[in-house]
């Protein structure tokens, strides 16, 4: 098997160095305070027992793997879903308003991208726009769009949804203005010869040829959403979702708290994108595309 | 509508304006509008619909078309003095007018085709920067005509008015955030993500095992490890700039290692029966071929770096830094000043960003992606 040679084998190497590391950091970095506290207590442990204390500190500097790993094990099945200590419902909150935010955000992106090939003046005024705007830090918005929806009553859901919005629209609008623009003069000629209108060679021709665009620009998309969404979460002082535990967390100096929810929030972001590609796949199969 | 020449949006502009004056007074309070100036403001929209008519544009007839509009908008704008808040629906309906006015000048200057450089470059400017002016003349018309609080959205000229009053809190903000912070957190991640893909190239299983890795590491929300850099680096900017290292350092790896690879096998060949030495073949053919993909993510680090600084500041922080002063102004209803540090980030990020880019002109200019070829 090549994928096992070329790839299984190297990345669980040196994954599995990255634990080894780790855990030596963990060491490293929990010694001083572990030293401190024997000699507050008038201990003198030995080398063994004094690594074992290190990896088991109720609050280290770094807390070692299977720590965070047991943490986020019993935080995610060991507790009822509903509880405001499970991690899947946590999870949930901030997957929630990712989902809504990617969805307004795709949407959106695709109806300015539509507008910006067709309509000329849209695409002079608007385009430098949208790529100056992939320069500047637009998350520094956050609070304001809290701020602005304040006086609506809007519930938090949706606030945090607007946030993921807007930073996953001007992925999809680059992505899709590119994928609208991808079929060739040949090809657009071609349409011209059938004496096709506007909106079929925009449906036979431009739409199938932007399709891996737009899978491509959804994947980008869809995990700023779910860091717009989690950024989200710090200034509104939400009380639930990874934003708000990474918060509490932070408060409290609770650090296994952290690398858990921080866990939590990879595994949620990877199978985002990794929806996002499965369904890229099926798609570009159904319409007959081959494995490139 | 063809046959007198009138586009939609005049067409439209025209029925606004009939529309509004039938309904006033703009404003429903003292003192209110001149009736000399409401004259003034019907007559230039009057003058821009002309100008807007007929086909075949020369430049002096748009040049009155946008001369007009905005003359007009300037009018209504200013009447707003001492009439905050009172406007009323015929003024909107002006607003409207001179904005339909101001997309018809766009999109005559949109089929515009100058024949010199300059006025293609004048073009090409003008109309991003006539859309982003409306941005503003709406936003200022509106917030001051229906009087939203400064507490929700102040107008522009208010933020512009705070950040002449404010620049020693906002440069010592720029300076904790952007020099401390980000930059040190962009050279720190930038060169060791560059080093580790030295070091990934000449180790093949590394590469294959760092390259999904880093890739992965794209999707995932680095942002939050700002708490962890927290508890290990203090409040002050080591711990943003950690965070910032963390984000910058992926991008660099992945996009690094995929550069090398980049030279041609012909090229490559070359240098072999050249007999040089890795290292040789490395800095004289590979990193310079590799030099479009390192400054693709310097440019796509430099936004990052700024978006993990800000947002670290966000979590916990000393008195002083861009994210601090945005999260801690709104909390304190001083949305101006929010706003104020906003724009400043913005326009940071784009020098950031355009150094970078005017960087790789002057160093790639040999490269096709650059020569156009």
């Amino acid at each position: 098997m090549d994928s096992l040679r070329d790839k299984i084998i190297p990345v669980t190497t040196i994954l599995a160095a990255l634990v080894v590391v780790w855990y030596g950091f963990a060491v490293l970095l929990n010694a001083p305070f572990q030293r401190d506290l024997d000699r507050r207590a008038g201990e003198t442990p030995g080398f063994t027992e004094f690594l074992g204390k290190t990896l088991s500190q109720p609050k280290p500097t770094l807390p070692a793997p299977h720590q965070v790993a047991q943490n986020f094990f019993e935080n995610t099945f060991m507790r009822k879903i509903s509880s405001n200590r499970s991690l899947v419902y946590h999870g949930w909150v901030t997957l929630s308003s990712t989902l809504l935010g990617f969805a307004f955000g795709t949407a959106l992106g695709i109806l300015i991208a539509v507008g910006i090939v067709h309509v000329t003046a849209l695409d002079r005024s608007l385009m430098p726009w949208i790529i100056v705007s992939q320069t500047i830090p637009i998350i520094a918005l956050a609070p304001m769009v809290i701020l602005l929806l304040g006086p609506f009553n809007t519930p938090a859901i949706v606030t945090k949804a607007l946030i993921s919005t807007y930073l996953s629209f001007f992925p999809v609008a680059v992505g899709m203005v590119k994928g609208l623009r991808s079929p060739e003069i040949m090809h657009l000629d071609l349409m011209h010869t059938y004496n096709a209108s506007a909106s079929q060679t925009f449906w036979k021709l431009r739409v199938p040829a932007s399709v891996p665009f737009l899978f491509t620009s959804m994947k980008v998309a869809i995990a700023a959403s779910l860091v717009g969404a989690i950024v989200a979460e710090l200034p509104t002082g939400a009380v639930a979702g990874i934003g708000a535990k990474l918060l509490i967390g932070a408060y409290h100096s609770q650090s296994i708290d952290i690398w858990a929810a921080l866990i939590a929030g990879s595994v949620v972001a990877l199978i985002l994108v990794g929806m996002v590609g499965f369904a890229g796949r099926q798609v570009e199969k159904s319409m007959g595309g081959r494995p490139a | 509508m063809t046959r007198l020449g009138l586009s939609w949006q005049a067409l439209s502009a025209l029925v606004l304006c009939v529309g509004a004056a039938f309904g006033l007074p703009l404003f429903g309070a003292q003192p209110g509008m001149g009736a000399v100036a409401t004259a003034e403001i019907f007559a230039l929209i009057f003058a821009a619909i002309v100008f807007s008519a007929g086909s075949g544009f020369r430049p002096t007839s748009v040049l009155l078309l946008f001369a007009a509009t905005h003359a007009a908008v300037w009018l209504l704008v200013s009447g707003l003095a001492g009439n905050e808040g009172t406007a009323r629906l015929p003024y909107f309906a002006l607003l409207a007018a001179t904005w339909l006015l101001a997309w018809r000048t766009v999109s005559v200057l949109s089929h515009l085709r100058p024949v010199t450089a300059q006025g293609r470059t004048f073009v090409r400017l003008a109309i991003p920067l006539l859309f982003g002016v409306w941005i503003l003349i709406i936003w200022e018309a509106i917030v001051r005509g229906a009087g939203v609080s400064a507490i929700i959205l102040p107008p522009p000229s208010a933020i512009a008015a705070r950040i002449v009053t404010s620049l020693p809190m906002l440069a010592a903000d720029v300076n904790q955030t952007i020099f401390k912070s980000a930059l040190t957190g962009y050279v720190l991640g930038g060169s060791a993500g560059f080093l580790v893909a030295i070091l990934a190239d000449r180790i093949a299983f590394f590469r294959r095992g760092l390259l999904p890795i880093g890739n992965m590491m794209s999707a995932l929300p680095i942002i939050g490890v700002a708490p962890i850099m927290v508890t290990w680096f203090g409040p002050d900017w080591p711990s943003k700039a950690g965070v910032v290292v963390v984000m910058t350092f992926f991008p660099m790896l992945v996009n690094t290692v995929t550069g090398l690879t980049a030279s041609g096998h012909m090229e490559r060949d070359l240098m072999r029966t050249y007999a040089s030495s890795y290292w040789q073949t490395l800095f004289k053919l590979r990193l310079p071929a590799a030099a479009p993909f390192i400054f693709n993510a310097l440019k796509i680090n430099s936004t990052l770096a700024l978006i993990g600084a800000i947002v670290a500041e966000f979590f916990t922080t000393p008195v002083v830094g861009m994210g601090f002063r945005i999260s801690t102004e709104i909390g304190l209803l001083r949305v101006d000043m929010a706003w104020a540090e906003i724009a400043v980030a913005a326009l940071a990020g784009s020098v950031f960003y355009g150094v970078i880019a005017l960087i790789e002109r002057a160093t790639t200019f040999w490269h096709p992606s650059v020569r156009g070829g």
